[in-house]
């Protein structure tokens, strides 16, 4: 009998501090699988956002560097640019990409950084309670929208990806989801995609993964999933954006 | 013929892999594991593995990478 499925040697064998049925180890996982296949480890750098992935360091079995809130993709960019040989990505939330970073990261893909970017999208903020995000749906509730997210104060989803899409120094933006395994697997792929672009010199590369947070929608891990597919894929629809 | 092999100390008990198994060989423990969480275990049906296809579901979504998967 042959080991068909094991932990990749970019993961190391510890356990997380997440919650049950969190997204970002998925996402974790996926980005070390891809490094392996790529066999771009001893070349990766990746950055760690501020967030819930705020010590993603401690799992990754490559060179990582953390920034300041919102601020990764101009670390991405500094680091990319004095070491050009080696590949270099950003992990972010949506609070970190999209909320105080958003400076940084359109004007990062403005430029048509040579980088990828995975943008962990779970539609709240995870680290600090649970509050609104700018990803957050209408109607969603979260600590500081107790009655659901209403336009009149607070305006509509941002939708990232899409507006990156304008750019012309941008070359690859797909989103996908975490909502099944078939769509896991259709993750890793993107992901992969993003990184081949970096080593080929495409410009910048953005992956956009809807992902669960079971704790803050106040949902159990499955529900959360289904949630994802039935609600939040309707106003995040799924797949290449450009 | 095929088997997984679940790492219980690691498991959250987030019950990902019970709802995915398409032959429905993966349950619930009653037992806690040194984290104190309910966790899960592979059970066959007919004493061995026969019943298991290896199609990696479990591992695929196992946010804490819990699962080898053999084949």
């Amino acid at each position: 009998m042959e080991k068909i499925f094991k932990r990749c040697q970019s993961l190391y064998d510890v356990p997380t501090h997440y919650c049950p049925g969190c997204g970002h180890g998925i996402a974790h996982r996926l980005v070390a699988e891809v490094v392996d296949e790529l066999d771009i480890r001893e070349k990766t750098i990746g950055i760690a956002p501020v967030g819930c992935a705020v010590v993603a360091y401690d799992y990754w079995n490559f060179d990582c560097s953390e920034a300041a809130h919102g601020r990764a993709l101009a670390v991405a960019t500094a680091i990319k640019r004095v070491h050009p040989q080696n590949v270099v990505f950003t992990y972010q939330g949506d609070g970190d990409l999209a909320a105080i970073g958003t400076n940084e990261t359109i004007h990062a893909a403005n430029r048509g950084e040579n980088l990828s970017v995975v943008f962990i999208n779970n539609a709240v903020y995870g680290m600090t309670g649970g509050q609104l995000a700018p990803t957050t749906l209408l109607g969603q509730k979260t600590s500081t929208s107790i009655e659901g997210r209403e336009k009149k104060a607070h305006g509509y989803p941002l939708k990232i990806s899409e507006m990156l899409a304008l750019l012309p120094g941008v070359c690859y933006i797909e989103r996908v989801s975490l909502q099944s395994p078939p769509e896991v697997l259709k993750a890793k792929r993107a992901i992969k995609q993003a990184f081949e672009n970096q080593i080929n010199n495409l410009g910048f590369s953005l992956v956009e993964i809807l992902s669960p947070c079971p704790t803050y929608w106040g949902l159990s891990p499955k529900e959360s999933l289904d949630w994802i597919r039935d609600v939040m894929q309707k106003e995040f629809p799924l797949g290449r954006i450009k | 013929m095929a088997k997984i092999i679940i790492n219980q100390d690691k498991c959250k008990g987030c019950f990902l892999c019970v709802n995915f198994c398409p032959k429905g060989l993966i349950k619930k423990s009653v037992k806690l594991n040194k984290q104190g969480l309910n966790f899960v275990e592979f059970s066959p049906k007919a004493g061995d593995s026969t019943d298991c296809i290896g199609c990696m579901q479990c591992a695929v979504i196992c946010p804490d990478c819990c699962s080898e998967v053999y084949k």
